[in-house]
């Protein structure tokens, strides 16, 4: 009673000092509580896990999902033909047990693991793949080995299939005998079988979307670890193990797990603290440090597959001017704002991929933060001490992402950067919507802009292209025009193997640096805090919160 | 006083039309694609534009308010854009969890606020008095957001006595029928739920309960003291009647009718969902419902729960506005 009395009073002081829970241990404590290296031991079984998560699902169908809330459950439901392998997006055989792809390249024919059954009882098989893959295609150029099923109108665009551009890359889906698919493509496509390891291309149970189409996004069944119990809206998702699970070598070792949904980020961790939920996502700066100094919790960070950069609008005249992108690349202090606003849950980049990646060149220098360098570059520019330059925007983004928490706090310091050396600038911002649909529009009103990218497969095409490739269409968010640049990107795109493309894409990303499109500002570090008694539980770099191997002490 | 119930049930309709109006044409003129939101930075131009297709942007406006009322008289309210689900199911999960905390705090409020608003009328200027309206000021601006904070720091984390968020245990079971739980915990004769429930009601209910409550007390207090001034409670007393039936039996029904405007104007603001309540506490109703599709600007979840939420306070006034005349007989007669 005495100790809950001191408590109480601790508490009211602690508010009464107008931080509730904002307040910040002091520096120089305990030291940091890392989980400590497991000792080999044999995973237990049984339990539920307790997820707190900010947000509820979306759908659970992962062909139609674009969101990480539903991608988290479809995960645990569902399985793709290649897995990434734990902690990096290297590929290992999933429902596939092996694939080879042609000499032309243009052929991918993957065996399928038997054996293997959906949550349903039905059996997996090449026709599932057919089915679950074939109703993405806009043209269904399809093929059963048995007798198949007639696969219903799409309602809607599958978002991924569409923006990954898998309808010029695949000709046709063949299932050759029970256990045999066979992919044609139209072009070679290097990124292709990281494509299929990604969410949308997870394989669903046939007979059960046949059944109700429309129904299937909220009575999801695959073939993975977890099997879909129920679901209350903005509540909570229940999943229980799947006892008939083909790979029991790895798990699933819980019993059941409940995701809830739990929006407020202080609040979350209050429960985590009270032992209520297991683990959970996205704390507050604030939190971790408490975390790190609460004996019942561990912290797990993984560095994010992602860029936040800030770009020049390359439609705009003054912006091919490479000094003057380069005054701007050394004038902006990357490292402090890295520290004060990301606070710690964040690395300054060099390159536009993340360093995890495959192709990643370690050799590029990156720009250093250098007021005398930057005024020498503005000088050369044509503009000594910013004279004659006109007052620049500088597009901040409104809303947080993991590659940059605080657009706008990002986007103040940036502009004091850019003062110090006399370009003299201003705050743009629109709600979200529209600054994405008018920064697509490169008007002239836009002089930079903030942007970030979370990767999809682990490919660095789906980064340098994606992003930076002006030249493949307008839609391409940074119009820079570099026919080099552009030439590599094909040729990475047509080349099969893996070490070749690490060096073309080695060198695009000097090219990069030379030439200096973006400047690139940071990569996230994913923080979760979970209880001790978690066992086995990785981030994933796509962000995947993968429940498969995870126990309870 | 039928007439009067008549007109003010047909001064509904127009009401309601001019609400209908007012949401379509607030979404149509507020800018932002909403194509281009709900696809994000991946958007490509072919996605984009199947997606505006899949919208129906392309039509003139008086086509899709036409659209628009023709569903809504068939009590359809589309598909929500980002779920793919019914409106009307979405709002029948969510909406009677917001009814439940509504009418909960309604109840803490309006009789506590009354109560206290009382005690401190018949004994104005006493200590309890002071206390009780400086507590009530207290109320008004405390902010919910952290006052729901400090209830869960005290109640939860260190005493234990109650959940501190959810409407549901983890390892309760309930059948649901109707999604009011204690409901269902009654019809389903299941004891541990209901106890379960009502104990993840009480700090929700309790944390939005302090503005109605503050403002029924201040206002229960204000009017009964103007009430006491009165002739005919001067009658009264000289009549030599006790201060106590004096009170209950002249004075309060004369004092509440503005109290009872108040209430009613609270319980509509409530039914509506309380976006910080449910939010903080993880309350799974219409108002964080509604936050939400304003956020992804999601065109159906923003018509449908502004249509749901602007109804129900319009019909929640008829209600007033009717208990008015059963209050106050001469009120028909206007």
């Amino acid at each position: 009673m005495m100790k809950k009395f001191v408590m109480l009073v601790c508490i009211f002081v602690f508010l009464g000092a107008g931080s509730a829970l904002a307040a910040t241990p002091k520096k120089g404590g305990t030291p940091a509580a890392e989980p400590k290296k497991e000792a080999v031991a044999k995973p237990k079984k049984g339990g539920t896990l307790v997820y707190g998560r900010g947000g509820d699902s979306v759908g659970l169908d992962p062909a139609y999902e674009t969101d990480g809330n539903s991608f988290m459950i479809c995960d645990n439901i569902f399985e793709a033909l290649v897995f990434y392998k734990d902690e990096s997006t290297a590929l290992e055989p999933g429902l596939a047990t092996s694939w080879e792809i042609s000499s032309d390249g243009l052929t991918y024919t993957f065996k399928l693991r038997k054996g293997v059954k959906f949550h349903d009882g039905t059996a997996f098989n090449a026709d599932a793949v057919v089915f679950s893959i074939g109703r993405m295609m806009k043209n269904r150029n399809v093929k059963f080995s048995g007798k198949g099923w007639e696969i219903p109108k799409q309602e809607r665009p599958p978002e991924y299939w569409v923006s990954m551009g898998m309808d010029d890359t695949v000709d046709a889906i063949e299932a050759t005998d029970e256990y045999t698919v066979v992919f044609k493509l139209k072009k070679v496509q290097a990124p292709f079988i990281a494509n299929m390891g990604m969410d949308f291309a997870d394989i669903i149970s046939p007979t059960a979307f046949i059944k109700d189409p429309k129904a299937f996004v909220r009575n999801p069944v695959g073939t993975g670890p977890f099997k879909f119990v129920k679901w209350v809206k903005d509540d909570r998702i229940n999943l229980e193990a799947n006892k008939d699970y083909w790979d029991k070598a790895k798990g699933p070792y819980l019993d059941k797990m409940v995701f809830r949904v739990i929006p407020e980020n202080s609040v979350r961790f209050l429960e985590l603290k009270a032992g209520n939920i297991t683990m959970m996502d996205f704390p507050n700066p604030a939190d971790i440090e408490m975390a790190r100094k609460d004996p019942k919790l561990q912290i797990i960070s993984q560095q994010g597959m992602n860029i936040g950069y800030l770009g020049f609008n390359h439609k705009k005249e003054l912006w091919k001017n490479l000094k003057l992108r380069l005054a701007v690349a050394h004038a902006i202090n990357r490292k402090a704002i890295v520290d004060k606003i990301y606070q710690g849950m964040g690395e300054v980049a060099k390159n536009c991929i993340p360093p995890t990646m495959w192709g990643y060149n370690k050799e590029v220098p990156g720009y250093d933060y250098d007021v005398a360098l930057a005024k020498k570059y503005l000088a050369e520019a044509g503009y000594p001490e910013g004279k004659d330059l006109p007052e620049i925007t500088l597009w901040s983004m409104p809303v947080a992402r993991p590659y940059n928490p605080e657009g706008l706090k990002v986007g103040v310091a940036m502009l004091g950067d850019l003062g110090k050396i006399g370009i003299k600038a201003r705050i743009v911002s629109y709600d979200w919507g529209t600054y994405l649909k008018r920064q697509r529009e490169q008007g002239q009103d836009m002089d930079l802009f903030q942007l970030g990218w979370t990767g999809d497969n682990g490919d660095p095409d789906n980064f340098l292209a994606v992003l930076f490739d002006g030249m493949e269409s307008a839609a391409v968010r940074t119009q820079w025009q570099n026919e080099d640049f552009h030439r590599l990107m094909g040729e990475g795109r047509t080349t099969v193997d893996q070490g070749k493309r690490a060096e073309i894409y080695k060198k695009a990303q000097q090219i990069m640096y030379d030439e200096c499109p973006v400047l690139p500002i940071a990569h996230s570090i994913v923080v979760s805090p979970e209880l001790k008694k978690v066992r086995n539980f990785k981030l994933h770099p796509t962000n995947s919160v993968r429940m498969k191997s995870v126990w309870l002490q | 006083m039928t007439g009067f119930i008549v007109r003010r049930i047909l001064a509904v309709i127009p009401t309601l039309l001019g609400v209908t109006v007012v949401i379509f044409l607030m979404l149509a003129i507020t800018p932002g694609d909403p194509a281009e939101l709900l696809l994000g930075e991946r958007a490509t131009q072919e996605s984009l534009d199947a997606m505006r297709e899949y919208l129906g942007l392309k039509e003139p406006l008086h086509v899709q308010y036409g659209l628009f009322l023709k569903r809504i008289v068939q009590f359809d309210l589309g598909e929500t854009i980002w779920t793919r689900e019914k409106v009307s199911t979405e709002i029948k999960e969510r909406f009677p969890a917001t009814i439940e905390l509504a009418v909960a705090a309604m109840l803490i409020s309006s009789s506590f606020g009354i109560i206290l608003g009382l005690i401190s009328a018949t004994r104005q200027y006493s200590w309890f008095d002071y206390i009780s309206m400086v507590g009530s000021l207290i109320g008004v601006s405390m902010p919910v957001f952290w006052l729901a904070l400090v209830l869960m720091l005290v109640f939860s984390l260190t005493l234990g006595w109650f959940p501190m968020s959810g409407r549901l245990g983890i390892d309760t079971n309930l059948e649901v029928i109707t999604n009011f739980y204690l409901l269902d915990s009654i019809l389903t004769g299941n004891g541990e739920a209901f106890w379960d429930a009502l104990r993840h009601l009480a700090l929700p209910a309790f944390a939005l309960s302090t503005i109605p409550l503050a403002i029924v007390a201040r206002m229960t207090r204000s009017s009964m003291l103007e009430v006491f001034r009165q002739d005919y409670i001067k009658t009264a007393r000289a009549k030599g009647l006790s201060e106590f039936k004096i009170v209950m039996k002249h004075a309060l029904r004369n004092g509440l009718i503005p109290v009872v405007t108040v209430v009613g104007l609270q319980f509509g603001i409530l039914m509506g969902g309380a976006i910080l309540t449910e939010t903080v506490f993880a309350w799974p109703g219409v108002g964080k419902w509604l936050f939400d599709g304003v956020v992804k600007r999601d065109y159906m979840v923003i018509q449908g729960g502004t249509l749901l939420v602007a109804t129900t306070f319009v019909l929640v006034n008829l209600v007033v506005d009717l208990l008015y005349a059963v209050i106050n007989p001469r009120i028909s007669v206007r």
